[in-house]
């Protein structure tokens, strides 16, 4: 994929008479603005959808091409109207909140419907996993954005006495979000509602790989969002290329470490901030010592039942002791029948494979000479239908593709070693990932696994669960990406925290002005020191 | 000049080192913190020499700017570094039985330092305490443009901390492009956008996150206050002449401009003939010294490069506008910078100028000063950057924080496992708003049926 070369564009300048202004309604001094605004513009997009499964979908009339010149107007109207300030206040957020809101409960169907279509992902895993995660993503933004916006005074120290300082939150302008087809309305919303509650214009790049989702994001976000600041681009390869072209204020990627180096390399010309959320091989690390069958319904639960196998936080291979791995097989033998019946196949309860270029991925990896007779459990697949049934191999050897690459599938490597503490080192030797998980009893495991393995998060005992938790930060390090978001950190992601100083004009000390003086270098060394007895000794020209 | 494979296997070596751990331990990180601060008094000396040697910098600006600065953020790191080390806990909902969650940070590892000529000790070890405070292995390459300040940094590194874990490599832009093909845990750069964007392409290989703090043209707003516009002036010429005397050159208390080139680059600035018609005060130079004096200019032609580029010399222009609301339409007009500064008294002004520009920082009646402060993010947006440091927000930038969550085994929701029906997504339904009294309804099965999606 080639982007082409430009440099630096020139700055937007601002229209003759229009000011940016944004007011903080929670503080005690400044009055309230209100900004009303009406708008009336409707937009002329119809959208091609392509099909790269076996999903219909609905056919529209041919659009133009979106292409670099039309990307370069979208982000001039988006910067236009953020520079006029609609989207900076506080009753403009709100707004576009509720409307999420409302979204939401009304076109929970059709959501679910859509995410059939991509994925044919079960109802419940749609509701589990996606809508309600929007839901209360979008509920906390409602709650707290008011304790958001405030200014966060900071205390001030001697060396800038007399003085008083804040942190600002700002938002950063104009923002790109590209989300990816797994989760494609999660990944898709919540970004977004982060860039919306932090006051910014926003435009969204769904995947292609999602049609049935990425059509319903776009309708859905021109009837209930503010068009003129917030946007859906549908399109592959060459409208993202288009997109990365242009200058914005931030960029927020979800997807691949390959795709994510091309978007730094884009966001590198304009020097532009990115949030990349990627992937990696999620290790868990079972010891022997625990409750086997919640281990082994929490691992399940983090493999298959969560877009089987096809998630950026989800199991991707275990590591157990060799004494414990028959065990271990068996549980998981047994509870993924109760889970999903006899024939896993025929079960409506687990998702299929997004698409034939991915199935064949998959079945290349199971087909490789080195592990194709290390499979235990499963192995069916079925094309036509593009399932492959929930699969676990034993002992691959660690040069296989298998252990190559993010498996992104129902394949589940399982790793033995001697002790459980020689798990360590494998999970060292890879690149950073996303998440790692460990079932243990042993605290000094716990502790251990803690200060010794590196990763995006952490859960112990369970899977999956910790991107639920608001207070936590959910993102990636090394290879599996950088920066976070989630909860507040949404709102810090798409702000920029502004240092605001206020100096008064008393008591200006002329100690930091020339001319300079052997005396002057004495007291501002006490006074960096904040030793009042120094200060007081070299104002005596002791 | 080391091959790739030379400096790869060096940099390797440090790899090792941070994988064996010892630079995470408390211990290690203080070590090398006090090694730091006995740096900074001992080689204060030599540290003015190399200061004055490469940009006729007065010692007491040094100690002010430089060396008081890091002696300040060294004492501060070591008195806050058990607090930043510390996990926080974050809150829960009470659904979350026997759930802990906490956020933890760790080192990123290994980190490269880029540093600038202009505060070639302070650019340089300000970002280095926040890289050894968080535990990483540091290399730092410091500006060729100060050789001996170069040069002083790289000795006195490798005397006064641990060798095998922090290097000064030394060398001009080759060095520096050499090194950024090298696989690096975080690059922390300070200086030029156009140098920022070499650095953050070279970055994307192996997906390295990066700081860059950049420049821009920081402007000044000036408010009225109590005298008319040519009073200050006047009072500019005036405290000019209190400060450096009538001689600046001859005052010693002015740094000189660091090389010819960016003398001339200077001297160019004021060669465009509506340019020099502004000149109200200074505008000689004289090459030899790399001498330009204090320099006020008057309304130059707003196309002209002194005022499209960063001018960072001694030349000031000022700009007049009808209404001094008129300025925020004026910095709105041009890149975002690292910080403004606004002299005023009115707090109508103060508040239109934080909410209606954005900027780095913005600092009300002063100037520079908002370096010394450690409660305060220092770091640009826009064209002047992202990223930020100063105090704990140094410790923050080269450390990942690590989200922590631990479940007991002893509760469970077996709602939340397949075979799927409606009742457990009533029950889920329950658990996510947190509706303690509609979790029990459902079991008691007293709630009406959800309407919806049934079950696909």
């Amino acid at each position: 994929m080639n982007i082409s070369m430009e440099l630096l564009r020139d700055f937007s300048s601002v229209g003759a008479g229009a000011s940016r202004a944004f007011s903080y309604p929670f503080t005690r001094k400044t009055k309230q603005r209100r900004l009303s605004f009406v708008y009336l513009i409707r937009t002329s997009y119809s959208f091609k959808s392509c099909s790269a499964t076996l999903s219909l979908t609905a056919e529209v009339e041919e659009k133009p091409k979106f292409d670099v010149d039309k990307a370069a107007l979208l982000a001039r109207e988006l910067r236009k109207s953020f520079n006029s300030g609609r989207t900076t206040n506080y009753e403009w957020r709100m707004s576009q909140l509720k409307s999420i809101e409302k979204m939401l409960e009304e076109k929970e169907n059709d959501i679910t419907e859509a995410l059939y279509k991509d994925l044919s992902k079960p109802g419940l895993e749609a509701f589990v996993a996606e809508i309600s995660q929007v839901k209360s993503s979008c509920k906390l933004a409602l709650k707290e954005l008011s304790h958001w916006m405030i200014p966060e005074k900071v205390k001030t120290s001697l060396t800038t006495y007399p003085s008083s300082a804040e942190i600002v939150s700002e938002p950063l302008g104009v923002v790109l979000v590209i989300s990816t087809w797994n989760f494609p309305f999660l990944l898709s919303l919540d970004p977004v509602i982060g860039a919306i509650s932090a006051g910014n214009a926003v435009v969204l790049k769904p995947s292609e790989i999602a049609p049935a989702t990425s059509l319903l994001l776009s309708n859905l976000v021109e009837e209930y969002l503010d068009k003129s600041a917030i946007r859906v681009v549908e399109g592959s390869v060459d409208e993202t290329t288009a997109l990365l072209e242009q200058k914005w204020d931030k960029i927020l990627y979800t997807g691949s470490a390959r795709v994510g180096r091309i978007v730094m390399a884009a966001a590198a010309k304009h020097l532009t901030p990115v949030i990349l959320e990627l992937g990696g091989k999620c290790p868990a690390v079972v010891d022997s010592n625990i409750n086997l069958q919640v281990a082994v319904r929490r691992i399940i639960y983090g493999k298959w039942a969560c877009n089987n196998g096809q998630a950026c936080i989800g199991v991707d291979y275990i590591i157990t002791t060799k004494d414990f791995a028959p065990k271990l097989i068996d549980a998981l033998r047994y509870e993924l029948e109760q889970f999903f019946g006899k024939d896993p196949m025929e079960s409506k309860d687990i998702s299929r494979i997004v698409s034939s270029s991915q199935f064949a991925r998959l079945a290349r990896l199971m087909d490789d000479d080195l592990v194709s007779d290390k499979i235990v459990l499963g192995g069916q697949r079925d094309v036509n239908q593009l399932k492959i049934a929930p699969t676990i191999l034993l002992d691959v050897p660690e040069d296989a593709q298998i252990m190559q690459e993010e498996i992104f599938g129902p394949l589940m490597p399982i790793l033995t070693v001697e002790k459980v503490e020689d798990s360590f080192k494998i999970i060292q030797s890879k690149p950073k990932p996303l998440a790692a998980y460990l079932f243990t009893n042993d605290e000094q495991l716990k502790k251990n696994f803690v200060q010794n393995i590196p990763s995006g998060g952490m859960l112990i005992n369970d899977t999956i669960l910790h991107v639920a938790t608001d207070g936590l930060p959910f993102g990636g390090v090394g290879e599996s990406g950088m920066g976070s978001y989630h909860g507040k950190f949404s709102f810090d992601a798409f702000s920029h925290k502004k240092a605001v100083l206020y100096r008064g004009f008393d008591a200006d000390a002329s100690i930091r002005y020339p001319p300079y003086t052997t005396q002057k270098q004495r007291l501002l060394k006490a006074v960096i020191n904040g030793d009042i007895v120094s200060i007081i000794l070299a104002l005596i020209g002791w | 000049m080391e091959t790739y494979r030379d400096l790869e296997r060096d940099l390797e070596d440090m790899r090792e080192y941070y994988r064996y751990g010892k630079t995470k331990e408390a211990s290690w990180r203080k070590s090398q913190l006090k090694g730091l601060l006995t740096l900074l008094k001992e080689k204060e000396g030599d540290i003015f020499k190399a200061l004055n040697q490469d940009l006729g910098k007065h010692h007491v600006e040094a100690f002010r700017d430089e060396i008081g600065t890091l002696t300040k953020t060294v004492n501060t790191a070591l008195e806050s570094l058990k607090d930043w080390m510390s996990s926080k806990t974050a809150k829960l909902p009470r659904i979350a039985l026997l759930t802990s969650a906490e956020i933890v940070p760790e080192p990123l590892g290994h980190v490269l330092i880029i540093s600038s000529w202009n505060f070639p000790f302070g650019l340089s070890l300000e970002p280095m305490i926040g890289a050894l405070a968080a535990g990483n292995t540091v290399v730092l390459k410091p500006s060729e443009l100060a050789p001996a300040c170069a040069s002083l940094l790289a000795n006195a590194i490798s005397t006064y901390l641990d060798n095998k874990s922090v290097k000064v490599i030394q060398g001009g832009s080759s060095v520096g492009e050499q090194l950024l093909q090298h696989r690096w845990d975080k690059i922390f750069f300070t200086g030029s956008a156009h140098v920022g964007r070499i650095v953050m392409s070279a970055a994307v290989k192996h997906l390295t996150p990066v700081t860059l703090e950049l420049g821009g043209k920081c402007p000044a707003v000036l408010d009225s206050l109590s005298s008319s516009w040519d009073m200050k002036v006047e009072l500019l010429k005036n405290t000019i002449k209190e400060m450096f005397g009538e001689n600046p050159k001859e005052s010693h208390s002015i740094a000189r401009i660091i090389n010819k080139q960016h003398l001339l680059r200077l001297k160019n600035l004021l060669e465009d003939p509506h340019v020099d018609a502004s000149i109200v005060y200074g505008g000689s130079v004289d090459e030899d010294n790399l001498f330009i004096e204090p320099t006020i200019l008057v309304d130059p032609p707003l196309q002209a490069a002194i005022m499209t580029d960063e001018v960072f010399g001694p030349l000031l222009p000022i700009i007049t506008l009808e209404k001094i609301e008129d300025s925020i339409q004026f910095i709105n007009s041009r890149p975002k910078s690292l910080a403004i500064y606004c002299f005023t008294k009115n707090k109508t002004l103060q508040r239109m100028m934080i909410s209606e520009t954005s900027s780095g920082s913005v600092i009300f009646n002063d100037t520079i000063i908002q370096y010394a402060a450690d409660t305060l993010p220092f770091g640009g947006v826009g064209e002047s950057g992202f990223g930020r440091y100063h105090g704990k927000f140094s410790f923050d930038t080269f450390s990942h924080e690590k989200a922590i969550v631990r479940r007991s085994f002893l509760t469970d929701f077996w709602f939340r496992f397949p075979p799927w029906n409606n009742y457990k997504l009533q029950l889920l339904e329950s658990a996510f708003n947190y509706d303690y009294l509609g979790l029990v309804l459902v079991i008691l099965g007293l709630k009406r049926h959800r309407q919806g999606s049934d079950g696909i």
